[in-house]
């Protein structure tokens, strides 16, 4: 029985009992639901919600737990010897799911039945191809004693998916069985439901700190696992960023992050003044009827998905770019660069950077105004000289949330800056940065546990360590401003 | 270059600083200001009276046309400072507002130093050639505005920084700096206590010997106590105007008399 | 001048003394400096709006041609000879023939053609003439006959793809210089098809498949569809609806109702404005470590796909949710408690109701988000080669399938130009979805916003 069946099943449980302690409250009460303590759909509530909630929560800690438990266990049957050379005890283990998966999906496909495979044999049947004949691709040929675990693996999972349901569906049912038979008239079934209610509200905000959470020990638990293989001071300060398939790679943090900040930076020399000066100008001096149509427009841009952008960099801004400056000026012949995706970057952060600003400068109170204005000062002086200044810690903390953002976007440097880690001053060279890389390295082919595969979460880390302190500070600097005004 | 129309000016003074000639104030559809005349004198305390929304600050954003900041509001008629309409297509309001320096409700000083707010008007109207002239003019305004005693040792300090009192002084004397001709003065002791209110309105009797000041205020003491001449509206409509001392002891419309005394208001 | 030279500070009426009716030098500068200033302005607005425009100018300009497409129309026989030898019309011996037995049925069906006078190019054979139709044609042509053994023996009429460079030729790709250079195509083949194209044979219409075929690989960009990768994306959304939706709705209802003032209640607040912040790419870390490695869930599957969505959905949704609890007044909380309802009742009775419509709006905006993101998708195995459909859901939920976002993505990897026409295409096809959920979204707030 599969845990989607077991699911359905626990709310179908759920569902009647609704219906059943409803009906059961009403004839408590004789038919007069005056009577009761609670309006009887609340009767009917409390027992769907202990049918439903003990059981699913059960099911999900039994989901988690169970491939855990299944692993530990099937591993002990793998031997060192098992382990090929420069493999680990990760990839044999995979080796063994997916034969444990294959070996399902030929009994399901009708290919193999269950006697032949409790009878199989690596050395004899050729398993590998037989599993490729049911799409199941397994790397290298099948050793008796992974066979073994395969089988095993597959006997344990079945029996504790049995386990699984029995005990869940039982949970449901016992658990519908005491709330029906705690019904009776004076029976607070509105708090006890309510209650329940408020337990799952909390649960829900929860998933914002779950969240968190796993992100921190996916990054942490991989990197750790990185630093093992490859050694840390290496990664920070090495020079070169050069993974190879057999191993000696450099891994070099630097030149993606030399990348990743100029880049930015050429995102930011372009959105900062533009974003900051069309702010300024929808809000001070616009018509009405220019406000109406360009703030929607520079809305739109900020509705657009980071792909498109990147498309358009791949292929207009990037040759327009290398055709008519980086050619003519004879400074390369690319045209991923530094400045396609600079530029395109750009544009992306314009709307973010104006609707920041602008919330900036809205802060600043009128009497402010009034009192340059009252001064004789003209519109711009009035801008530049009191508004500007006292939005400053404003303006800055939109710059680092921009910066942020544009140190952590993915697809317009994917498909605009390129892909070769370099050191260079040149704008119109393809540079790379880190997002590039964590793309690069997690959607390559080689293998997991390889130090050239774990760069990707150190990297990754990296750049969650680096946008969640620029983001931080720049929340503390905007609340700080907010404050003053408030 | 200038002489003879300066000296038309100076026979114009001394009648009337500015003249205003059926002046009509409109927000969007609401008429805020009807009609209104009225002939404020140089070297004169001008106080306008009147119960809230009675259009006394509208009317006074009008002589510095501080109201075309707002978007819905149009101004009829004239307004006359020294002979020129200042509504004429040809005035910069910037020009304008140089001469005829405002102070606000609400103490605002900008978030700059002490030194900087004040030097901020001459700085923009281009009024010093060099940094001894700016250090010149701050002190001058800062002393004028009584506050010189109390901040000449923290001038590089915020004017944010400052208690309600002394901001408002400091406002007043950022608006002294830019050299006006007229103070315009929107209840500028309303967000004061008694003390620093008293300090002001000293101060307001003093700057009567250079300028001419028309000040709003919901308070008749205020107007009684610091005030030669007293304006007061009702509904948008100026119902009276003459001497102060006539305006309180022998008022002729029966309204100002009903406000006066507390009857409406 | 008559100013500067009288600004000193002593004389109280010195400097303003000029008629009103006269700008003096300084405030021309100074209205010069205000209109420049302005010129940033209108500058800066301009920048942006052109970005905006060369942005949708440049996908509509090259992805437009992808919904158009050159079928070449050919009466094929099918040649009992070549496809069902010993005439059993079983259907297991008919699957045998591969899909290159089936290519020189239209190279017959080409040499029936060249019996026409009108149309023949010399030095051209029938076996390279079929080089025309879309590689993916004889295998078109399998499976019909695979579906219909009846019809072997018959004429059929056949609608069949041209080649991505015929297809290409019409589209000012290709053009006769370009071929002469081309192995893929000859100048004699675009001769041809001009040929057919004047007796009927070739028409350009409008291309269907391109949103309900599945993708094709690199050497056949014109079979290439987006079915696959829509209905993965919508699969995907309705994921993210059936989780990020309540989810996101109950934890605001606490946050904003029921949270006690601690430090708890501020350590899940600043968890999830920290959340919006963090880059996408992270959340696909995320999504491969935990989803996939640990939970062992399938790679690819939209399921994962839909989790991760949902993570990243969630704080837009609550954010939004919570603006528009935050909306309701407190005097309808004050009413429904004054009159014996339980808190829970009040907020799901009365508030929750008025904020409806804030919640729906923020939550199209958040799928919209999600139906655009990209890079998350990319980590968690979404870029790989998907040729089949997903089954229907739940178990659809499951099987492999591609993203819109990421279609597009993976064809621009490919080399064949035709593919960029293919991705600007999808682009489009991406940007109408979001266009209709927009406008949904603007519709809703209209019609429902309330002012209190």
């Amino acid at each position: 029985m599969s845990a989607g069946l077991v699911i359905l099943i626990v709310l179908l449980i759920a569902f009647v009992g609704f219906f059943l302690g409803r009906t059961r409250a009403y004839k408590s009460a004789g038919g007069d639901i005056r009577k009761l303590h609670s309006r009887p759909n609340y009767y009917g509530l409390t027992v769907a919600i202990y049918a439903a909630v003990p059981a699913l929560l059960f099911t999900i800690l039994w989901l988690l737990l169970q491939p855990l438990y299944i692993e530990s266990q099937v591993s002990k049957m793998i031997d060192a010897v098992d382990i090929p050379d420069g493999g680990s005890l990760d990839l044999v283990m995979t080796d063994v799911r997916r034969i444990s998966d294959g070996l399902d999906v030929a009994v399901n496909a009708g290919t193999m039945t269950e006697d032949q495979i409790a009878t199989m044999r690596a050395d004899l049947s050729d398993l590998r191809a037989r599993l490729g004949e049911v799409g199941i691709a397994v790397a290298s040929d099948v050793q008796q004693n992974v066979l073994d675990a395969a089988r095993e693996y597959r006997k344990l999972s079945t029996k504790l998916q049995i386990a699984m349901s029995v005990i869940v569906i039982g949970l449901s049912l016992a658990g519908a069985f005491i709330s029906m038979m705690r019904i009776q008239p004076d029976y607070r079934a509105r708090n006890t439901s309510e209650h329940a209610i408020k337990a799952l509200l909390i649960l829900s905000s929860f998933v914002a700190i779950l969240t968190t959470l796993g992100i921190i020990s996916s990054l942490l638990f991989e990197t750790v696992h990185f630093f093992q293989l490859y050694r840390a001071s290496d990664f920070f300060f090495n020079l070169t960023w050069n993974p190879q398939f057999r191993g000696g790679s450099d891994l070099g943090i630097l030149p993606l992050l030399w990348g990743t900040l100029y880049v930015s930076f050429v995102a930011l020399i372009f959105a900062v003044p533009i974003g900051l000066l069309a702010a300024i100008y929808l809000s001070e001096y616009a018509s009405k009827n220019v406000r109406s149509f360009a703030k929607p427009a520079i809305e739109v841009l900020a509705g657009i998905p980071t792909i498109v952008y990147g498309l358009f960099a791949l292929i207009t801004v990037g040759p327009l770019l290398r055709d008519y400056f980086a050619q003519p000026l004879g400074m390369g012949n690319s045209s991923s660069s530094v400045l396609t995706a600079g530029i395109v970057l750009g544009v992306m952060l314009i709307p973010f950077v104006s609707s920041l600003s602008d919330d900036v400068i809205n802060a600043v109170p009128q009497a402010m105004r009034d009192g340059s204005y009252g001064l004789g000062a003209t519109k711009s002086e009035t801008i530049k000289q009191v508004i500007l200044p006292a939005a400053l810690p404003g303006v800055v903390g939109a710059v680092l949330l921009a910066a942020s953002r544009a140190i952590g976007e993915t697809m317009i440097v994917v498909m605009g800056a390129g892909a070769a880690a370099k050191l260079s001053l040149n704008p119109f060279e393809a540079m790379t940065t880190i997002t590039v890389k964590i793309v690069s390295q997690l959607t390559g082919d080689t293998e997991f546990a390889s130090p050239e595969t774990l760069v990707a979460f150190a990297l990754g880390l990296s750049l969650f360590v680096v946008t969640l302190g620029l983001n931080i500070l720049a929340l503390y600097i905007v609340r700080k401003y907010r404050e003053q005004y408030e | 270059m200038y002489d003879a129309p300066n000296l038309e000016k100076t026979v114009d003074q001394k009648e009337f600083k500015i003249t205003a000639d059926n002046v009509q104030v409109f927000y969007g559809d609401t008429h805020a200001i009807k009609d209104v005349s009225v002939q404020i004198e140089d070297n004169t305390v001008t106080a306008f009276i009147g119960p809230s929304g009675c259009g006394k600050s509208t009317f006074l954003r009008c002589l510095n046309r501080m109201n075309d900041t707002i978007d819905i509001c149009r101004v009829e008629g004239n307004i006359l400072l020294d002979g020129e309409n200042i509504y004429d297509k040809k005035v910069d309001p910037v020009q304008l507002r140089a001469k005829v320096g405002m102070v606000f409700q609400k103490p605002n000083p900008f978030p700059k130093s002490i030194y900087d707010n004040i030097a901020y008007g001459p700085r923009i109207h281009g009024l010093t050639r060099n940094k001894a002239d700016l250090d010149i003019i701050v002190e001058k305004s800062l002393r004028r505005g009584a506050i010189w005693d109390e901040v000449k040792d923290r001038l590089d300090q915020p004017g944010t920084g400052l208690s309600g009192g002394q901001q408002q002084r400091l406002c007043i004397a950022r608006a002294i700096a830019t050299e006006p001709e007229v103070l315009l003065m929107d209840e500028p002791c309303s967000a004061l206590d008694p003390i620093a209110t008293a300090q002001v309105e000293e101060l307001i009797d003093e700057l009567r010997q250079d300028y001419s000041v028309v000040i709003v205020t919901h308070s008749m003491q205020q107007a009684a106590r610091v005030s030669q001449k007293t304006a007061f509206f009702h509904l948008g409509n100026l119902v009276e105007y003459g001497e102060t001392s006539q305006i309180f002891t022998n008022p002729i419309d029966p309204r100002t008399e009903s406000y006066i005394t507390g009857r409406i208001g | 001048m008559t100013d500067l030279s009288t600004s000193g500070a002593a004389a109280p009426r010195g400097p303003h003394s000029s008629s009103l009716l006269v700008q003096d030098a300084n405030t021309r500068k100074r209205n010069a400096a205000e209109s420049r200033f302005r010129l940033y302005g209108v500058i800066a607005i301009a920048i942006a709006i052109l970005a905006l425009f060369a942005l949708l100018g440049s996908i509509l300009y090259n992805g437009s041609s992808s919904f158009r497409q050159a079928f070449v129309v050919l009466d094929v026989y099918l040649d009992p000879a070549k496809l069902d030898k010993d005439g059993t019309r079983d259907l297991e011996k008919i699957a045998k023939v591969s899909t290159f037995g089936y290519a020189p049925l239209i190279a017959a069906a080409f040499e029936t053609k060249f019996e026409d006078p009108e149309i023949g190019v010399e030095g051209l054979s029938a076996k390279n003439a079929a080089k025309l139709i879309s590689k993916e044609g004889p295998a078109e042509l399998r499976r019909y006959v695979l579906a219909n053994p009846d019809m072997i023996g018959e004429t059929v009429q056949f609608e069949f793809l041209a080649s991505g460079r015929i297809d290409g030729y019409y589209k000012g790709r290709v053009t006769m210089e370009t071929a002469k250079l081309d192995k893929n195509v000859s100048p004699e083949q675009l001769q041809l098809a001009d040929q057919l194209k004047e007796a009927g044979v070739l028409a350009i219409k409008f291309n269907t498949g391109f949103l309900t075929r599945a993708d094709a690989s690199e050497n056949r960009p014109e079979a290439a569809g987006l079915g696959v990768a829509i209905l993965g994306s919508f699969y995907m959304m309705i994921v993210v609806l059936c989780l990020a939706l309540p989810i996101g709705v109950a934890a605001s209802i606490y946050l904003e109702e029921f949270a006690p003032k601690n430090w708890i209640t501020d350590i899940i607040e600043v968890n999830i404005s920290n959340l919006a912040a963090v880059p996408s790419i992270v959340f696909g870390i995320l999504g491969l470590a935990i989803f996939i490695n640990f939970a062992g869930l399938p790679q690819s599957a939209p399921i994962v796909g839909g989790l991760v969505l949902t993570l990243m959905t969630l704080p837009t949704i609550i954010i939004a949710t919570r603006a528009s609890l935050k909306a309701v007044p407190p005097s309808i909380r004050d009413a429904a408690l004054g009159i014996g309802a339980s808190k829970m009742q009040a907020v799901f009775h009365h508030v929750l109701p008025l904020a409806a419509p804030g919640i729906l709006t923020g939550t199209i905006i958040g799928l919209a988000q999600a139906l655009g993101e990209t890079a998350p998708l990319l980590l968690i195995g979404m870029v790989a080669f998907v040729r089949d459909f997903p089954s229907a859901p739940p178990e659809g939920f499951f099987d492999p399938a591609a993203a819109l976002p990421v279609q597009v993505y993976n064809w621009t990897q490919r080399s064949d130009p035709a593919f960029v026409e293919r991705a600007s295409g999808a682009i489009i096809v991406l940007m109408v979805f979001l266009l209709i959920m927009n406008a949904i979204a603007i519709v809703l707030r209209r019609r429902f916003e309330r002012r209190w």
